[in-house]
């Protein structure tokens, strides 16, 4: 292996003979917190009230905020850049914290695998990174959720709503996590009639206002009037779909607010328990799995109370499905399926249940949606 | 609902300049004012957004659309004051202290805005121009706000104002020549602030309207650089209130097109549709501008023509 | 005033000289701190209007950015993409050219030197790495010297130009990344494909700090040797004042201009550069992350002085550093570092007004009463 200077490997080893001490100086000047005390640090993307992702996971670290003997500190509007390795470290060195959330998927790689291994005794938790142990630092974890079961809901509540057999989705970026919720939601609607199509228009950022509007719009033009979404805060999204007479369904947080009438359902994140119990799992002394994942059953995801829209054979398909995925091993993606350029996905009796790590690499669009994946 | 094929697109062209345009028309016709004064503001994105917010909060905490507007007109005519007072002192760089004050009021404005991420405030009024019209897609294209009405009356009044009243005459003088409009008797560092002023106060106008009508809700991220691109457009309409009005639907018009190209069919490449209008406007001001002559219209005292 | 002390040029000619070689250096220096204090003042008066205590502000303010060994380090990581950036600005500013679109350079120079990392993964890192910078340089100088061309030859308004280029450039790299360049590994985050370990570079020795700041520096001190000890770079100032006169005086003007946009392009695709290989490891959307557009408020509170950006840019980096425990600490929004930049960049621009007029400042109008 070449052991040039602007090596980082090479400068690992060649550091450790160097002693470089005043890199690892902070380390051993930790502030250390009151016995049985917990410093918790959670870092947030984007602002923490976006009615979205961000939110979702400040009403988490708030259910913690409310435990005895924890401490929470939080940084909002955090870049994926070296912004977030010095907000963890600085939360590390400065407030004592000992587990931390950075919630962003952009955090992963490299950064928490960057900081994570300077501090080998605190513990990196983060959302929907694929914690791998041949790869990746012990003391690193990965957690999510099942959210895909919650769009499929959003679809069965969508697919009775719609009177255009067209619904829509405006999703940020192809990625396979919003590819999983775009197949979800339009499989659900196809579970009620498989005539219904979906359409995806992609904006290309996690966070643009007008872009979104503009999205909606062009879905509703087109004919759509059932309308969810995946990006970082979906108040754009929902009122401009509510203002054009769409039906609405949401996603990260609860946003009937916003229109109540025309809210369907939304598939909602549960941080809040999934946060605490492992504050709990922390303060007892436990550890944490590395690789977490859970469902509408584990209560890492829950759906919005029905709305006012919804009909009654509408709510008994949702009932009846809901309690089929509470039983555990349910599959949404399951043959014969093809994707929409005419791939098969899963052929007759193959079925990938929501467990499946291999949705998380998903890389197509199912038959039925109309839009593609670059 | 009726499918309209590929005629969805050019409709949904016209919808989207009808619906995003209003925020360009309010900033660039502001610049306008100020640029045909002699100076340039680039700080309308942070006069934009802070009026955004004011305008937000203040039709969230009255419950009047109409005061929120009103707010944010005072509170960009503020910016615009200080901008034009700090520019009168001599050798201040009139381009800089554009991007300081943009600084300073998107820091304000997402300050003083935390509060009202949150709360939902009674939107503008649409007026359905549409109902002529069976289509429901064409329904909501024509679906006009009144503050689109009231600026494409404004791009007019200023054209007229500049062509033929004495106060358009006096701007225009100032923006031309100092030392002519000193022989005449005026005071240039005045005249400047108060066009600026005037100038920022349509910025903030432009910024209720995004917050107020669309997208319709006040966040961090509401602007995408309508302030900044609006100054472009300035430059590309050659300092005419009226081709403000066209530069702006053409430019609104052609960030409709990544979303309408999509929901016809034609999804890859969107990044590239994205960027269409900033491909478009540095075309068009590469192709009309011209390194032998000042770019006519250009008023003689603008430090970015000289 | 304190000009009674000096009597008259026959007795106290030496100490007058040197008082007056004394402030006419002062001035360079006296009137930004000035004005930084002016700018933390009208701040402090802000926050106090809040109800929070600019004490607690500015003492969270040194604690995290340059309180500590760590905080020294989290200030320094920071400051190497500001460097490159603000020398984007501050080169074709001794021209009078107001260039804001250096992000477009640090996109695209990235987005090269990832992409050229890739098909060099086999190579060995001293010939890889060089040209993986080049790469960037040549990037990023094709991109802003474009908008010295389009200016010189087409008398395009450079500040809108590049403004338009860097959305442009913005575009086509998330195309790129998310498209033909992406590697299908990447999952939620679309990125070129991973750079072999032996392509990245890494930290100074005994810091937790990249070779990017190093290279920053010598960046700054070489430009400000262009500016300062060249003929080219007294030839760039001659036409910065005054572009018709320099012509007149057969000043080569257009290669003045391609030249600076060019090379100041060029040391943004090298933040780009830096970006990829010491923190990224690949390019994707995460290169756009704002540095083009801090750097544009660095050279202008540097006064487009290379040698000043250096600490003006670490000075920045603090702020920025600390704003993290400013809003855990004082519950204050993120927002507040912004507000605070915005006060100090307007109070020092405010500052130009009083170069030359302020008579402590200018010798030969000490004994003018």
């Amino acid at each position: 292996m070449p052991t040039h200077p602007f090596s980082r490997r090479g400068f690992l080893r060649s550091g450790a003979a160097l002693a470089g001490a005043a890199a690892v100086a902070p380390l051993s000047a930790l502030p250390v917190s009151a016995a049985g005390d917990l410093t918790v640090g959670f870092i947030y993307v984007g602002p923490k009230d976006d009615f979205g992702y961000n939110q979702a996971h400040a009403e988490g670290a708030a259910a913690v905020k409310a435990m005895a003997g924890v401490t929470v500190v939080e940084e909002e509007n955090v870049a994926e850049t070296t912004d977030v390795q010095k907000s963890m470290e600085s939360m590390i060195n400065f407030d004592g914290a000992t587990l931390l959330f950075p919630t962003s998927f952009g955090y992963f790689d490299p950064h928490i695998l960057e900081v994570a291994p300077k501090y080998p005794d605190l513990r990196f938790e983060h959302c929907g990174g694929l914690w791998s142990a041949d790869k990746h630092p012990s003391n690193v974890g990965s957690y999510f959720g099942y959210i895909g079961m919650g769009q499929y809901l959003n679809g069965i509540a969508a697919g009775h709503a719609t009177k255009t057999k067209k619904i829509g989705f405006v999703a940020a970026k192809p990625i396979p996590q919003v590819l999983l919720n775009i197949n979800s939601f339009l499989l659900g609607a196809r579970a009620v009639d498989p005539s219904i199509t979906c359409q995806v228009i992609f904006t290309g950022e996690w966070s643009m206002a007008v872009r979104e509007a503009e999205a909606t719009n062009a879905l509703a033009d087109g004919g759509a009037d059932v309308i969810t979404c995946h990006v970082d805060g979906p108040k754009v999204v929902m009122e401009t779909a509510a203002s054009r007479g769409c039906f609405l369904c949401g996603y990260h947080a609860d946003q009937s607010p916003l229109a109540p009438d025309m809210y369907l359902t939304g598939a909602e994140w549960n941080w809040a328990q999934v946060y605490t119990d492992m504050v709990t799992t922390t303060m007892n002394g436990g550890s944490i799995d590395n690789f977490v994942r859970g469902g509408l059953a584990e209560g890492f995801i829950k759906m919005s109370p029905l709305g006012p829209a919804v009909s009654d054979a509408a709510r008994a398909q949702f009932e009846a499905t809901k309690a089929e995925i509470m039983k555990g091993g349910f599959a949404v993606i399951k043959g014969p399926l093809k994707d929409n350029a005419g791939n098969v996905i899963a052929t007759e009796g193959q079925a990938f249940a929501e467990t499946d790590v291999a949705l998380e690499s998903m890389g197509y669009l199912v038959e039925g949606v109309i839009g593609s994946t670059s | 609902m009726t499918d309209l094929g590929i005629w969805a697109v050019p409709l949904a062209i016209l919808a989207g300049a009808i619906r995003v345009s209003t925020p360009f028309l309010f900033v660039s016709l502001g610049e306008v004012l100020t640029e045909r004064s002699g100076r340039i503001n680039l700080g309308l994105e942070g006069t934009l957004v802070f009026g955004a917010m004011s305008g937000y909060a203040v039709a969230y905490l009255t419950g009047s659309p109409w005061a929120g507007v009103l707010a944010a007109a005072v509170a960009g005519a503020l910016f615009g004051l200080v901008h034009g007072l700090i520019c009168s002192l001599p050798r201040v760089n009139d381009i800089a202290i554009g991007i300081a004050m943009m600084i300073l009021g998107m820091g304000l404005a997402f300050y003083f805005g935390k509060p009202f991420v949150q709360p939902v405030a009674p939107d503008l009024p649409a007026i359905p121009l549409g109902w002529w019209s069976d289509l429901p897609q064409v329904q909501a294209a024509l679906q006009v706000n009144v503050l689109f009405l009231i600026g494409a009356a404004a791009a007019f009044a200023m054209w007229w104002m500049f062509r033929a009243t004495r106060v358009g005459l006096i701007i225009r003088v100032v923006g031309d020549s100092t030392d002519a409009a000193r022989a005449m008797g005026l005071r240039p560092a005045l005249i400047r602030t108060l066009a600026t002023a005037a100038g920022g106060a349509f910025a903030g106008v432009g910024g209720a309207y995004l917050s107020l009508y669309y997208p319709g809700s006040w966040n961090e991220g509401i602007s995408s650089g309508q302030g900044l691109m609006a100054v472009a457009l300035v430059i590309f309409a050659r300092w005419n209130p009226v081709a403000c009005f066209g530069a702006a639907l053409l430019f609104g018009g052609a960030g409709a097109l990544g979303p309408a190209l999509q929901s016809v069919g034609v999804s890859e490449g969107y990044y590239l549709y994205y960027a269409a209008p900033y491909v478009l406007t540095l075309g068009v001001l590469i192709a009309t501008s011209s390194p032998h002559r000042a770019m006519t219209g250009a008023p003689g005292e603008l430090s970015i023509t000289k | 005033m304190t000009d009674h002390g000096i009597s008259g040029p026959a007795t106290g000619a030496p100490l007058r000289a040197m008082l007056a070689r004394v402030a006419r250096r002062a001035e360079a220096v006296v009137l930004p701190l000035a004005a930084l204090m002016a700018g933390f003042a009208v701040f402090s008066l802000f926050l106090l209007m809040q109800g929070k205590s600019p004490a607690e502000f500015f003492s969270l303010v040194y604690k995290a950015g340059f309180g500590t060994a760590f905080s020294w380090q989290n200030t320094l990581s920071r400051t190497a993409p500001l460097l490159f950036a603000a020398l984007c600005v501050a080169l074709p500013a001794r021209l009078g050219l107001v260039v804001i679109g250096g992000e477009g350079a640090i996109v695209l120079g990235g987005l090269a030197a990832g992409a050229l990392g890739v098909s060099l993964a086999g190579a060995p890192a001293a010939v890889a790495l060089p040209l993986m910078a080049l790469a960037a340089c040549v990037v990023g100088g094709l991109w802003i010297g474009s908008v010295g061309a389009l200016r010189y030859l087409r008398g395009v308004n450079e500040t809108i130009a590049s403004l338009l280029l860097a959305y442009i450039a913005i575009a086509l790299m998330n195309h790129l990344v998310e498209g033909p360049l992406r590697d299908p590994a990447s999952l939620n985050k679309p990125s070129t494909a991973p750079l072999a370990d032996a392509l990245r570079v890494g930290d100074m020795p005994g810091w937790d700090v990249h070779w990017g700041l190093l290279a920053g520096i010598a960046g700054c001190v070489l430009a400000w040797a262009l500016i300062d000890r060249t003929t080219w770079g007294f030839a760039a100032r001659i036409a910065g004042g005054n572009v018709r006169a320099a012509q007149v005086q057969g000043l080569p003007v257009g290669r003045l201009i391609l030249g600076f946009t060019a090379l100041g392009g060029a040391f943004a695709g090298l933040a780009g550069f830096f970006e990829v290989a010491a923190v990224h490891g690949s390019a994707n959307a995460s290169l756009a992350s704002g540095y083009g557009y801090t750097g544009i408020l660095i050279a202008f509170l540097a006064r487009h002085n290379p040698l000043a950006i250096i600490p003006v840019a670490i000075l920045l980096a603090g702020f920025e550093a600390s704003s993290g425990l400013v809003q855990r600490r004082m519950d204050l929004p993120d927002a507040t570092t912004l507000v605070l930049q915005g006060f100090v960049f307007v109070a020092i621009l405010i500052s130009e007004t009083l170069y030359g007029r302020l008579r402590i400042f200018a010798p030969e109008r000490w004994s003018t009463r």
